[in-house]
């Protein structure tokens, strides 16, 4: 067991790392990023299967492989339009896993404090720990199960929510969020419990608490929110992955949980910066107060037909559309592709406004529009593209609502007031894809709709642009 | 005092045919309560006949002499005459053009009769006074004209057409200065259906000048390009360089344009050369040039005053200084007008009073001579003639000292933060220290050393990527497996059984993370 080169290839691996997150920045350096990523994961198993980990390595092996070979499947299988799912189902088992190694950690702990024979490495570096350091290595294992099983439940109902196998709507028990303080007090008494019996109990005590708290926060918190919850989540994965590398004393997974979890914390502010605001209101659900009555909104809105909106996109020389979830729900971004793609060959100027929080993902617009081969030089920022519409002749609303919503400006008693969003309003003709004539998520009124120079384009985002593309040639 | 006569006589400028004064706006001046006189045939070539005006109830007197006694105020087109300003007096005003700078002697003349003298090319450049701006309005004339008879002397159409006769190419059309006889020109040559291709030296009008459908001729020079509002909106002289950037601009322009109209003019100075001869040689038999500019020489020295010529090329110089008087009727009714306007302004209480307020900027800065003495020129207006232009995308040029101080203050700023931030951190480690053991203390500095990387790592992600960055995070994530992996070695089979599932999920994660991501990443593809 050479214990020195273990840790050299930790310290590579960690490297590996960061340059693979490093390399994100742009789109051509991340395709080089990710085997950076595959690389330093390669080498931080295999240092560990030749060395401290070398016990039932065939195990090991046989697991870690039929591990991969599920992995695989599903990472084939996935439509582009579930990665929203995807990532939050791969958080819940991290989170589960942080729960399993941190309860081994507990009894490889027991059974060394009853005066067992160590058994393999952490056994031994446990044996050789003074009292001080083990009540915090208490501490740090308690710790990493705490966020892991809010990790896991947190994960596995935002699944349901965007798996669309639970209701979307925010619901809380009642009693609401006084219910999670008082799972948050227990588990502050279990850990001081847990301290002082070193016990069993109140960690698994804990934990049931720790798993309601991940269950009814993330239920109390909508479908519209779940680009922060699930960057939040993302972040909790990584904080107790580096919560289990204090207590096993391994710096690899310190170093990889801490960048874990502040790309997810960076992910959270970012999606929260987007909607003007602040990630407790977020977390604990629902929008904030509203100072008065919303502004009325007058007119009408008026529906065009296929007919219409070709024609006016015929006459059009610069357009840009701005996707929504109501895209990837309808599965509708190869019809936007092939539209913007008949539209380019017109000569026309299209492009893509994505909003920050557009979608159920960070990123989610941009990998779907990816997905159906929409050039990523031609898919905008907010800030980016915000400026451009005054001269642009129509814009394309498909699936959005409240990223385009005027109010936001405009009214300052509305709920949304103050958030960023597209002025899409600002184009000369608006063509708005929606199902129907409700509210977004948000539940307002969005005045855009009820706009002179709005249409309403009604109808199922992909068969409404299949019809539209049969008269566009 | 009575209510004041306004009299137009007949101009005696050779080829004048505009009139200071119309039937439709002597009936608005009889409304403030005026009256008014017009001399016999005075719009006669303007297309407004005696008995047109006697129907508008104005006074049609017989001469010139009997007029300049009966009316108070005297409005009339161009300068007048030596003789017609020994007709006036004490308590006359005359309202008329009259370029002071270049008539300084019958200006004193003028002032020395004790008539007030208002100037309506010397009305100042604000909004408030647009409406009596006769300026603009003959060089919206003179520009629409500039077309209509470079048309006249041009072989072909200006749109181009496909005939069953063949196919007709558009006419180019390039049009130098954007001013208001620029924008007219503009105007008029695009809606007949030319390429209209559009210069001037101040690079704020590029978006007028686009707005009017014409393609404005950028130039590849980085000097800050004249800003048009400390001029009042003209035109200024412009450095030797940038000249020469114009003129080689113009000289890639001349082979292929037809007809070329310059109108190019600095105030109170000789019209700059910008059309030289050897583009008129580079220019296609058949082309025209109309130069707005002839009256001060011209933009091209080629063209010779109120004439057109021929040059041995076959290019068509047209060198017309008449062009509002070669539409008099449309010019007149303008003109008329502003006069009005003026006249309105005059008489604020609109009770046929005229109140001849020095202290308002407009009637000031029109005004060349007052009671006695010559009031020109006048001093500054107190209202700018334009918003400064709107610094564009950055902020004004700070001079090298200014930008080194906020530099110096951002980076105080910063450090200040900075170290605060540092500090406080400092403290906080430095407490844990102070009761963890070592050996925790070993990596909790390689922890808040990894958070601090991640940061700095995880803000230059691109927010399209931010999908790929999840998954990858996701699947690195799973860095967890090592532990189980030190763990599955364990005697305890509860510990094997919970190490073995953990190692089973992490596997899981690990491939599909990455597995996904690279789906992700080879999807986005540029254009």
């Amino acid at each position: 067991m050479e214990f020195g080169f273990t840790t050299a290839a930790y310290v590579v691996a960690a490297v590996l790392f960061i340059l693979s997150l490093g390399g994100l920045s742009g789109q051509e350096s991340a395709k080089r990023a990710v085997w950076y990523g595959i690389a330093g994961m390669a080498l931080a198993v295999f240092a560990t299967l030749i060395g401290p980990g070398s016990g039932l390595w065939l195990l090991s092996v046989i697991l870690i492989a039929a591990g991969g070979i599920v992995g695989m499947y599903v990472a084939k299988k996935v439509e582009m339009t579930e990665m929203p799912q995807l990532v939050a189902a791969m958080h819940s088992l991290v989170g589960l896993a942080a729960v399993f190694v941190g309860y081994n950690a507990h009894f490889t702990m027991r059974s060394v404090a009853g005066g067992g024979e160590p058994h393999g490495v952490f056994a031994e570096l446990v044996a050789h720990k003074a009292p001080v350091e083990l009540s915090i290595l208490q501490v740090e294992l308690f710790l990493g199960v705490f966020i892991g099983a809010i990790t896991f439940t947190g994960s596995v109902v935002a699944y349901g929510k965007l798996a669309g196998k639970l209701s979307s709507k925010a619901e809380k028990l009642p009693g609401g969020h006084m219910l999670n303080i008082a799972a948050a007090v227990i588990s502050v008494i279990c850990l001081l419990w847990y301290m002082g019996s070193g016990g069993f109990f109140p960690l698994l005590l804990m934990t049931l608490a720790a798993l309601f708290i991940g269950y009814h926060l993330i239920m109390g918190i909508g479908g519209a929110d779940m680009p922060v919850v699930v960057s939040m989540l993302n972040s909790y994965s990584g904080w107790a992955a580096a919560a289990i590398g204090f207590s096993l004393g391994n710096d690899l997974l310190i170093v990889v949980g801490a960048l874990v979890g502040s790309s997810g914390a960076i992910l959270s502010y970012i999606m929260c910066k987007a909607m003007n605001r602040s990630f407790v209101s977020v977390i604990l659900g629902g929008f904030g107060g509203t100072s008065g009555p919303a502004m009325e909104v007058e007119g009408e809105q008026i529906a065009i037909d296929a007919d219409g909106v070709a024609s006016a996109l015929d006459e059009a020389d610069s357009v840009v559309i701005v996707p929504g979830y109501g895209m990837a729900v309808a599965q509708a971004q190869q019809n936007v592709a092939e539209l913007t793609r008949r539209l380019r060959a017109k000569g026309k100027e299209v492009r893509f406004a994505i909003h920050p929080v557009a979608g159920r993902l960070p990123g989610h617009m941009n990998v779907l529009l990816a997905e159906a081969k929409v050039p990523y030089d031609i898919v905008l920022e907010m800030d980016e593209i915000n400026d451009d519409f005054p001269s642009t002749d129509v814009v394309i609303v498909i699936g959005s609502n409240d990223i385009v919503n005027p109010a936001a400006q405009e009214d300052p008693n509305s709920p949304i007031a103050g958030m960023p969003v597209l002025e899409v309003w600002k184009a000369k003709q608006v063509f708005v894809s929606k199902r129907g004539q409700g509210t977004g998520y948000s539940g307002i009124e969005n005045p855009l709709f009820y706009k002179d120079n709005t249409r309403m384009f009604y109808g199922d985002a992909k068969a409404s642009l299949a019809e539209l593309l049969g008269r566009i040639s | 005092m009575t209510n004041v006569k306004i009299g137009t006589p007949k101009e005696l400028a050779h080829g004048e045919n505009r009139v200071a004064m119309t039937p439709d706006s002597a009936r608005a001046l009889h409304k403030l309560g005026h009256e008014c006189l017009v001399e016999s045939g005075a719009g006669a070539a303007a297309g407004f006949a005696d008995a047109a005006y006697e129907a508008a109830g104005v006074t049609v007197v017989d001469s010139a002499e009997v007029l300049y006694a009966q009316a108070d105020v005297i409005a009339k087109v161009q300068p007048p005459s030596d003789a017609e300003v020994d007709r006036l007096g004490q308590g006359k005003t005359l309202i008329s053009f009259f370029w002071p700078a270049a008539n300084e002697a019958l200006m004193q003349r003028a002032a020395d009769t004790g008539a007030s003298v208002i100037a309506m090319d010397m009305v100042p450049r604000i909004s408030r006074a647009q409406k009596m701006d006769a300026l603009s309005s003959m060089a919206n004339i003179a520009g629409y004209r500039a077309v209509i008879e470079a048309g006249s002397n041009f072989g072909r159409f200006f749109t181009g057409q496909v005939t069953a006769a063949g196919k007709v190419p558009p006419a180019k059309v390039l049009i130098v200065g954007a001013g208001v006889a620029g924008l007219a020109a503009i105007g008029t040559s695009t809606s007949l259906g030319a390429i209209t291709y559009a210069f001037d030296v101040r690079p704020e009008v590029a978006e007028q000048v686009e707005s009017m459908g014409a393609e404005f001729v950028y130039l590849d020079f980085e000097e800050d390009q004249a800003d048009g509002a400390a001029t009042g909106g003209y035109a200024s002289v412009s450095s030797p360089e940038f000249r020469e950037a114009q003129l080689a601009k113009f000289r890639e322009l001349a082979p292929e344009v037809d007809i070329v109209i310059t109108t190019a003019l600095i105030p109170n100075r000789e019209a700059p050369e910008l059309w030289t001869p050897d583009m008129v040689a580079a220019m296609k038999p058949g082309s025209v040039i109309v130069d707005l500019a002839a009256e001060r020489g011209g933009n091209c020295k080629m063209t010779v005053k109120d004439e057109k010529i021929v040059t041995d090329n076959g290019v068509t110089i047209v060198g017309y200084t008449d062009f509002p008087s070669r539409m008099a009727t449309q010019s007149s009714t303008l003109y008329a007008t502003n006069i009005r306007h003026m006249m309105t302004d005059l008489t604020p209480d609109k009770d046929g009073v005229v109140n001849h307020n020095m202290d308002d900027d407009v009637i000031r800065g029109a005004t060349i001579a007052h009671g006695g003495d010559v009031t020109w020129p006048p001093p500054p207006p107190k209202t700018k003639a334009i918003a400064a232009q709107k610094p564009k995308e950055k902020a004004p040029e700070l001079t090298p000292e200014e930008k080194r101080a906020a530099e110096t203050a951002a980076f105080k700023a910063q450090t200040k933060t900075q170290v605060t931030l540092l500090a406080v951190g400092g403290a906080l480690l430095l407490a844990v220290g102070l009761v963890a053991p070592a050996s925790f203390m070993q990596h909790f500095v390689v922890f808040v050393l990894s958070v601090f990387i991640g940061f700095q790592v995880i803000w230059g992600v691109a927010h399209s990527l931010h999908t790929p960055l999840m998954a990858v995070t996701n699947a690195i994530s799973s860095i967890i497996i090592l532990g189980a992996l030190m763990q599955i070695g364990s005697g305890n089979w509860i510990v094997i059984v919970l190490a073995a599932l953990s190692v089973f999920m992490t596997g899981i994660n690990i491939f599909g993370g990455f597995m996904v991501t690279r789906r992700m990443l080879a999807m986005f593809q540029k254009s």
